[in-house]
This record gives structure tokens, C-alpha cells and sequence, in this order.
């Protein structure tokens, strides 16, 4: 049966990738960072250059987890959807998705991996060359009117009209959905977004980080069920982006289902209930945000030594060491799945070989190690 | 499929609003612009020359100065309602919104046409402080503006959609619009030309909307009003098929 299809077979072949709906990328999943790291790289992130400091072995592998798992209960699915626009350039590569009804999902993803093709879609700006996609049970195309009723959609730019005001502006998006007056309305929404002092003030005349509250309480006006949020943090300040997920955090609880986009990974990690990775168009990971740092999250045991070492003896090459410059700190990357982490093992041995330590401390990846890497092993196996 | 009605007004809403901060250059100027063609064609020369079928030159070319300012004002308004959202970036909201074409159209170029037509009587009441004028048929004047108006603010919001430049969505107007105006009877009747030029002049769209005008306002006129009407419904016709394809294939809105 062909890639594009393939129907969805639940969630028990999940695990192997076998009979998701993207097959093709679940596979075994090396960690070689130190390998991955660009070599023009001049200023690589935190990450990478923790990633490159702890290197895995070659023989440590893992499945990386499902990209799809059809939700029952979606309000916004996917299905199959490509995207080629009119250049030649192909931004979606057969897409499958599913967002879960009340739930705050996080999709990452480098500059240019499709992320605003998506979401662009999904709100009906971009016309879809293959697949469909639902809003709360609506076709986006054939439904399109309650479909992008349910939805709202906070842009990566600030477009604004200028010379409006901001209430002004926030009533006409409401209506522009098609929703009844309601001052009552509007008036909270600008209260809680701190705009209402500025209700009067013409956009032109905002900061930046007001103009993206503007959008947001533009998004939020007809009360939508969805709210798209593409790098919502992008040139905002600390106070604003903790305000805003604050709200963000608020709107969910009151039943809003949010999908963001984010250069943040420490914002998805901290919000985010799932989390999906895109590269070059395609969808790469779609999992739970714990079940993704528990399954592709690896941990490292730093062990501070009493007296430098020169090399790491011979002996102790079965398990993945690495020495720091200054030789007194050896470190050790594990898999926390494991059952047996060698932990127990490597302390046997270090003991026989009498190097002794007086502190050891562990530590494990954070999310954006893991998109990190993940992006970076998909470019190996593509290149 | 019933009308989001709100949504159609929040366009048009906007698009007024839009006019009013702006009311010395959507307004002022135009009538001001107008009025001098009045006081210097009207007033100042048209005193001197001779009647046109029974009519002061005078009053025989306010239906051409209306026509020109209306078609202008129709193309200039509805093509920047709708480019400025293209260029500002806003249109991701239009595109995004549970609105159809019809209501887009509703919005814009109803908010277009009502300014045009606002200016339109503004402007014959200027015409007024300096030239006598009667219209013949007051209902018939009203109907062919009106028609006049819708069209040309449907063409104007074509140019706004196709233009991806200010420098576009001046082109029509000033280079096609305004010589076709000045050369399609607003200051003389095609009937004064030579029988080839006269030939030729019936090539110019515009030579059917001055004229329909002016029997309107004269009951007599270059062409039959019936042709007049039928060619200025015509092109309605055709500007609202283009908008409807363009909206269906999101050409050059939709990527």
C-alpha cells in the first residue's frame, strides 16, 4: 500500500511506527550528537553545545515515537495534507495530525519547516494542494464558515491598522466573525491583556509588545474555540511573554484548545501538552511532552574526581565517557529507559581502577537538546 | 446560505470610518478639484462659447465632470480598500474570517460606492453656486450613478487585488481612466468630430457612460440611453465574474 494510503490503524503498531500515518518516520534513532552539530556552526545554541559535550555511543539507539495517533475527540485533524506552492517549492509533505480538544499543543520546528504553511491552512489562508483538514467537526473548505468560526488566529507578524484604535479595531474583528456586538465582552478581554487604558489610543502608537496583545485580544474577540498562536513571544518582553502565558494557561482552562509555535522551547516545555516536531514539511514527532523527554531525553551522570585524569583507562571503555579539559570531571550518558543503566557497574569499576570521587551529580535533557537533536538527525538521514 | 451580515458590516464600517479620518483628501479635495473645472470652464470660458444642443456649455459638461470624478473616486477607493490590506498585512484576517466573496464585495464596494456617490452629490451641489443646470430625469440620474458607482468601484477593487505596488493601483486611473474621460465627450459631444474620430470614439467605454449621463440630465445625448445602460451593465457583468474567479482560485490573495 502506498505511503499516501495508508489508513490509520490505531495505536497498537504505534510504537514501531508501523501503520501510523507516517510511516516513514519512525525509525531508529542514534545519538551522535557531537556528529550532528553543523560544521559551519560558529555559534552553536546551549544545547548543542551541551549535546556536543556529551556525546552517546554509536550502539545507542532508540525508536523515535509516533508521529500520529488519530485522536476520537479531535477538534482539529489533518489529514494527508501537502502543500506545493506556486514556485515548485514543497512547504507540507503528506501531513497527518490531530489536536486534542482542550489541550495546549506546541509545534516546533526550525526557520522554514512549515510551521506557518500549516497553521496557515488549517485557518484557510493557504489553499491546501492535497489532503483536508476539520475545525471542530467542520471542513475548512467545504464548511469553511464554521469551520474558521472556532478559530483564531494570533500571526507571527504584527500586522495592524495603524491609524485605528484599538477598540475600534477589536470590534471589527469581531464582527468580521461574524458575532453580534457585545462592549461587555470586548472590554474584559482588553482588561485582562492590560489594554484597556489604551482602548483609545490609535495601534500606530503602541510598542510592540501592545500590538501584540492587540492581535491576541483581535484572535480572542469572537470567542474561539481554537487559538493559533505562531511565535507568539517573538520581540516581546519578559513581562509581556509571562502575561501571556498566564493567559494563555487561563484560556485553556476555560476550555480553549491553543496550538503555538515557538523558538522558546523552554515556553513549550513549560506549557505545552504535546509537543510536534516539523522539518522540511514533514512532521517528524508528534508525542506527549513527558512521554517525549522520557523516551528520547537521555541522562548524564557527572562524576567530579579527586584527582584529575590524564585519559580514560582503557578499561572503562564500554561505557560512554567523556573527560572534561581540565581532566576532573568524567561524565556518563545513559538511557534512563534502561533497566539497567550501568550506573551500578561503571562505580564497581571505577572503584577497582581506584579512581575515587567526591561528588556526582545527574542531570537530563531538556526539550530543546531534544529538538535539537532531533532536527539534526533528520538532516543526517535525509542528506 | 444566509449573509454574515456583521461581518458585511464591520467591512463597510471600517472602510467609512477610514473615509471620514481622512475627509480632506476622500472629500475636500476632490469637490475642490472639480469646482475649479466649473468656475474656469464653466464660468470663466464657458460664458464665451456657444450652446451644445440647446445647452450652456456651462452646464453641458457637468455630466462629464461627474462622470470623471466619479469613476476616479469609484476606482481610487475601492482599489485601496483592498490593497491596504494586502500591503499592511491584514488580510490575514479577511482570509481567515467565515466571510464569502458576495460579503467582501458587500463591505468594500458598497463603502466605495457610497463615498464615490457622497462626492458625486456633493459635487452637483457645488456645481450649482456656479453654473444653472435642470435634470430632466432625476430617478434616471440617480439609477445611472448609482450603476456607474458599483461598477466601477468593482473594477477599482480588481486593480486593488491585482496591483502589488502604490505605483499600480495609480496606473488605471490617471493613465487609462482620466484621458478616456477627457476624450469621451465630457468637454464636447462626440458629434462635433470628424465622422472617423467619431467612429473611433465609440471604441471608448467611457463615451457610453458620459453620454447616458448627460441624457439623464438633458434628455438628449450621443448614444441611445438603452446602450448606455446595456454597456455600463455589461461591464458589472464582467467585473463581477473576474471578482468571483479570483475569490475562487485566491488569485493573487490566496496562496
Amino acid at each position: 500500500m502506498g505511503r499516501g494510503k495508508m489508513p490509520y490503524r490505531g495505536t497498537e503498531n504505534a510504537r514501531s511506527g508501523e501503520g501510523t500515518l507516517n510511516p516513514g518516520a519512525a525509525r531508529p534513532f542514534p545519538y551522535r550528537y557531537k556528529e550532528r552539530l553543523p560544521e559551519n556552526c560558529r555559534h552553536p545554541t546551549e544545547a548543542q553545545t551541551r549535546a556536543a559535550a556529551h556525546p552517546l555511543p554509536r550502539q545507542h539507539t532508540m525508536t523515535l515515537p509516533p508521529v500520529a495517533v488519530a485522536i476520537t475527540d479531535a477538534i482539529v485533524s489533518v489529514r494527508g495534507v501537502s502543500k506545493t506552492y506556486a514556485g515548485g517549492f514543497q512547504a507540507l509533505k503528506n501531513v497527518h495530525l490531530d489536536i486534542r480538544r482542550g489541550e495546549i499543543f506546541a509545534l516546533l520546528g526550525p526557520n522554514g519547516a512549515g510551521k506557518t504553511t500549516l497553521i496557515s491552512v488549517i485557518c484557510g489562508m493557504v489553499n491546501a494542494s492535497v489532503g483536508t483538514v476539520t475545525a471542530d467537526g467542520h471542513d475548512t473548505v467545504r464548511d469553511y464558515r464554521a469551520a474558521r468560526a472556532t478559530i483564531g488566529l494570533v500571526p507571527q507578524e504584527l500586522h495592524t491598522d495603524s491609524f485605528e484604535t484599538v477598540w475600534a479595531t477589536v470590534n471589527f474583528s469581531r464582527g468580521l466573525f461574524g458575532k453580534a456586538p457585545n462592549p461587555a465582552y470586548i472590554e474584559k478581554i482588553l482588561k485582562d491583556l492590560s489594554l484597556w487604558d489604551k482602548k483609545d489610543n490609535k495601534i500606530m502608537a503602541l510598542s510592540g509588545g501592545m500590538k501584540r496583545r492587540v492581535l491576541i485580544a483581535k484572535a480572542l474577540s469572537h470567542e474561539p474555540k481554537i487559538l493559533f498562536l505562531d511565535e507568539p513571544s517573538a520581540g516581546v518582553d519578559v513581562e509581556l511573554r509571562h502575561d501571556m502565558w498566564r493567559m494563555v494557561r487561563e484560556l485553556r482552562e476555560a476550555g480553549t484548545t491553543i496550538i503555538l509555535t515557538t523558538h522558546y522551547i523552554e515556553e513549550a516545555e513549560d506549557m505545552a501538552d504535546r509537543i510536534g516536531v516539523i522539518r522540511k514539511g514533514e512532521l517528524i514527532v508528534v508525542e506527549e511532552k513527558a512521554t517525549l523527554m522520557r523516551q528520547l531525553g537521555q541522562k548524564q551522570l557527572a562524576l567530579t574526581l579527586q584527582q584529575p585524569l590524564a585519559t580514560v583507562p582503557e578499561t572503562l571503555a564500554q561505557w560512554p565517557l567523556t573527560l572534561s579539559a581540565d581532566g576532573l570531571t568524567l561524565t556518563y550518558s545513559f538511557d534512563a529507559q534502561k533497566d539497567d543503566t550501568g550506573i551500578a557497574e561503571l562505580l564497581a569499576a571505577l572503584g577497582t581502577e581506584g579512581i575515587h570521587f567526591k561528588d556526582l551529580r545527574s542531570s537530563e535533557s531538556s526539550l530543546e537538546d531534544i529538538f535539537v537533536s532531533l532536527v539534526h538527525e533528520n538532516k543526517e538521514v535525509t542528506a | 446560505m444566509s449573509l454574515n451580515m456583521h461581518g458585511v458590516r464591520a467591512i463597510y464600517q471600517f472602510e467609512m470610518n477610514r473615509a471620514l479620518r481622512t475627509w480632506m483628501q476622500s472629500i475636500i479635495a476632490p469637490v475642490l478639484s472639480t469646482s475649479l473645472y466649473f468656475i474656469v470652464f464653466g464660468s470663466a470660458i464657458g460664458s464665451r462659447m456657444g450652446d451644445i444642443g440647446g445647452v450652456s456649455y456651462g452646464a453641458y459638461i457637468i455630466p462629464g465632470l461627474l462622470m470623471l470624478s466619479l469613476l476616479s473616486e469609484s476606482i481610487s477607493n475601492a482599489a485601496f480598500g483592498i490593497y491596504m490590506p494586502k500591503w499592511s498585512g491584514t488580510i490575514y484576517e479577511l482570509l481567515s474570517a467565515p466571510v464569502n466573496w458576495v460579503e467582501v464585495l458587500l463591505g468594500y464596494v458598497g463603502a466605495a460606492a457610497t463615498k464615490s456617490l457622497t462626492l458625486g452629490l456633493l459635487i452637483l451641489l457645488t456645481a450649482r453656486l456656479f453654473v444653472p443646470y435642470e435634470v430632466a430625469h432625476p430617478v434616471w440620474m440617480v439609477g445611472f450613478l448609482i450603476l456607474t458607482a458599483i461598477t466601477f468601484c468593482l473594477f477599482g477593487f480588481i486593480i486593488g487585488l491585482w496591483a502589488d505596488s502604490f505605483q499600480k493601483l495609480q496606473v488605471i486611473p490617471l493613465l487609462v481612466i482620466t484621458p478616456l474621460t477627457f476624450l469621451g465627450g465630457a468637454f464636447y459631444s462626440i458629434n462635433m468630430l470628424p465622422p472617423l474620430w467619431q467612429t473611433v470614439s465609440l471604441f471608448n467605454p467611457v463615451v457610453y457612460l458620459i453620454s447616458g449621463l448627460r441624457w439623464a440630465f438633458y434628455g438628449a445625448a450621443d448614444v441611445h440611453i438603452a446602450v448606455s445602460t446595456g454597456m455600463t451593465l455589461a461591464f458589472m457583468l464582467a467585473c463581477l465574474t473576474v471578482v468571483w474567479w479570483v475569490f475562487k482560485t485566491g488569485h493573487r490573495i490566496r496562496r
